[in-house]
């Protein structure tokens, strides 16, 4: 037992150091604040890439920042909350999942910077109940909603994808048909018609249909096998060539392609070659979400004073997003790719 | 396991029961003990200082006393209560974290009470936390004396007839319930998911439930930001019923039997079925108040990812309070402030959340092992106890 009271004793010594030690000195230099949402930091999508843009301004700019991982929905709330008391400069939430305590948490806080990635405000529709179904019924001048265009970058993708497949036959599924989700399949979509209509050809596009608003969704953003059976069954279709926009669900379809040696995969929001790169010898291309750039740049505004809430949108001109190396690419569709970007950028060819 | 439970009416025995008392307390606070210690450990591995980390947890789940005292002189003097909000914010949330901890963790025990082994909670907790949001959002226009307790009374339902379905089965046919739990769980995780994309999702393009309405929402005691709800002393209400039912009633005795010793038990004319089927019938309910009073109290909607694995955490919780209504109330304090003050230790001190569950997983270790505790810190086994969790196949 003597032992015992040993260890008693010195465990009351150091809660008295604890508490004696705790607070901690803050610093003046602007703080920067992310909430994830349920990915995590390390989610090597989502989270990480609008994180990687706080290493840069941290490494750049000498801001302080930080992350807060919520684990379950009632942690979006307490997490914003806890960058408040520790008078953040700039909150960066992320998700649309967090839509609605960002919006309320701005509301309270006017002094506060927020910008939101992959979502915008007014976000209310007709019927709905502010600060409960949506975020604001109206623009908020302290957020700054982060959003992207990825149908432009996906029309470079599916007209790359056209252009690639052997058997005239391409794929693609999401997650859950948001439209965050969706703006990818649309553009991919529009991209492997524009091939068609240049050349003449019949690309069919598997699993995404605009008109019909709909197509393939796995329902959920974490199931690898998920991912896996819709790839086995887009091959069994004819397709050999798939993007999926469903998060870590497409590693599971990157993993069938691999062992099977029968399909090729199209990255989405990072270039996969890098942030997957064991499977680079099937990834055809990705369509690159920069969301570090656009968090990067809304951090420099916000320590600047140049920061002003209402909606960014990144595009392939502002490079908010783009298109990695196509695998293989002959220099007739890497020309033909930089004349459709330019086509895009100066309006002269629709993404959707 | 008897000898836990017979009260002690007689004063003179009173300084022999409080002895026994801390022979039951030794085992799970040293477990605690050694798991934040061997957390320190990987803390000071990872490269940061542990003081500072649990600094902040303790900051962090139980707020700063000096900031609570002078939030009480500021709204004394001025009125403004602002302060004192802040000041009482850390130690509201973790007992708002609490709240569900409490309810899955009577779920699991009652189920070990009977010799049934629950994995089911999580998936139980899905559907409770479904079905009084679906009720809380589709009624409209009723007074909140009737909608909450109609829409808390749902969510019992729902979890009980999902943790009924392996009861049955077991008793039935004689699948194991730890398979079976664990299958309802896959197809409440992505029935959940079709709901939410399908017959349940809100107006919008959130994969979410509509918000519940005011009516069914679990009375808050302060305002904004605290979320300090009804729920907690709910949930203690429920660990008294639990403890009541099994220890001061018939069937909470036959159900005690039952886990003791079924062949027993059946010798004495106990109905095993009815028993293995009721049980998972209450324990299903228990987490289905789980679910509903996370979602009625706290989030008043539900979407993917809406617990943190509360129904898993859950079976850490029975096993640490020693299946005791009593003791799965103090573990669920404990993981409630543990978790809790995590969201300050990550902000303050940069250690992950995840460390968390690893001081949780080295307790749950030590308790599961006692002998490595008993062995560490020198105590001497006091006597031979054997605490029936659950039993192998066809039993």
């Amino acid at each position: 037992m003597k032992k015992f009271y040993f260890v008693m004793a010195a465990l009351v010594v150091a809660s008295l150091v604890i508490t004696a030690c705790g607070g901690g000195a803050s610093s003046n230099a602007f703080k920067v604040g992310q909430v994830t949402d349920l990915g995590g930091i390390d989610d090597k999508s989502f989270n990480a890439t609008a994180y990687a843009g706080v290493e840069k301004a941290v490494a750049e700019l000498g801001v302080e920042g930080k992350y807060l991982e919520s684990t379950q929905q009632a942690d979006y709330a307490k997490n914003i909350q806890q960058f408040l008391d520790e008078d953040t400069d700039l909150i960066i939430t992320v998700g649309f999942l967090l839509g609605v305590d960002t919006a309320t948490a701005a509301k309270a806080n006017p002094d506060t910077m927020f910008a939101i990635v992959d979502y915008a405000y007014p976000d209310c529709w007709e019927g709905a109940v502010e600060g409960k179904d949506c975020g604001s019924t109206t623009e908020i001048s302290n957020v700054l909603g982060l959003t992207f265009s990825t149908d432009q970058a996906g029309f470079l993708a599916g007209y790359a994808a056209a252009a690639s497949t052997q058997t005239g036959k391409v794929a693609t599924f999401g997650g859950i048909n948001l439209p965050t989700v969706n703006i990818f399949m649309k553009g991919y979509e529009a991209g492997v018609n524009y091939y068609n209509a240049q050349k003449g050809t019949n690309v069919e596009v598997l699993g995404w249909s605009t008109e019909a608003g709909d197509g393939s969704f796995t329902g959920n953003f974490d199931s690898l096998d998920d991912g896996r059976s819709f790839a086995e069954s887009f091959v069994q279709e004819g397709a050999d060539i798939i993007m999926p926009v469903a998060g870590p669900v497409g590693l599971g379809s990157a993993a069938y392609c691999q062992e099977s040696g029968s399909c090729k995969i199209i990255g989405v929001d990072t270039d996969w070659t890098v942030s997957a790169s064991e499977y680079s010898d099937i990834i055809l291309t990705s369509v690159l979400k920069n969301m570090n750039v656009a968090v990067y740049d809304a951090i420099k505004a916000a320590q600047s004073g140049d920061f002003a809430g209402g909606v960014y949108v990144g595009t392939l001109a502002n490079n908010g997003v783009g298109i990695a190396n196509v695998a293989g690419a002959s220099d007739e569709l890497k020309s033909e790719l930089d004349a459709i970007k330019q086509g895009i950028i100066d309006g002269t060819i629709s993404a959707q | 396991m008897s000898n836990t439970t017979t009260p002690a009416p007689e004063t003179g025995k009173k300084e022999k029961k409080s002895s026994s008392i801390w022979q039951e307390l030794l085992v799970p606070v040293l477990a605690v003990v050694t798991g934040l210690i061997l957390g320190a450990i990987v803390i000071v591995m990872s490269g940061e200082n542990p003081f500072r980390a649990y600094g902040a947890l303790f900051a962090g789940s139980f707020g700063s006393p000096v900031d609570f005292f002078e939030g009480i002189r500021i709204y004394f003097t001025t009125g403004e209560t602002a302060a004192l909000i802040k000041a009482i914010y850390p130690f509201t949330e973790s007992l708002v974290t609490a709240t569900p901890y409490i309810f899955a963790g009577l779920s699991v025990a009652i189920g070990f009470r009977c010799g049934l082994f629950n994995i089911g909670a999580e998936g139980q907790f899905f559907i409770g936390a479904l079905s009084s949001a679906f009720v809380g959002y589709s009624i409209k226009g009723l007074p909140m004396i009737i909608h909450l307790p109609l829409a808390i009374s749902a969510g019992i339902l729902g979890g009980a007839l999902w943790g009924m379905i392996p009861g049955y089965l077991k008793a039935r046919f004689g699948a194991h319930e730890v398979v079976n739990t664990i299958m309802m769980n896959w197809i409440a995780f992505r029935l959940s998911d079709w709901l939410l994309n399908g017959p349940m999702k809100a107006s919008g393009f959130r994969p979410v439930t509509p918000n519940v309405e005011a009516s069914a929402e679990l009375p808050r005691f302060f305002s904004d930001p605290l979320r300090f709800n009804l729920g907690f002393f709910l949930a203690l209400l429920a660990a008294y019923l639990v403890y009541w039912f099994l220890f001061k009633t018939t069937l909470g005795f036959e159900i005690r039997s039952v886990g003791a010793n079924p062949d027993a038990a059946k010798y004495a004319g106990m109905n095993i079925i009815r028993n293995f089927v009721l049980v998972m019938f209450i324990s299903g309910g228990l987490a289905g108040m789980a679910g509903a009073s996370q979602v009625l109290g706290v989030d008043h909607w539900v979407g993917q990812g809406f617990s943190a694995g509360y129904g898993f955490d859950a079976i850490a919780l029975a096993l640490l309070g020693k299946s005791h209504p009593a003791g799965v109330v103090l573990a669920a304090l404990l993981f409630g402030f543990l978790r809790s003050g995590a969201t300050d230790m990550q902000s303050m001190a940069r250690i992950p959340v995840d460390i968390i569950s690893i001081v949780q997983g080295m307790i749950i270790v030590f308790i599961a092992a006692p002998d490595i505790i008993r062995w560490f810190y020198r105590i001497r086994t006091a006597k031979k106890e054997e605490t029936v969790l659950t039993r192998g196949w066809g039993s």
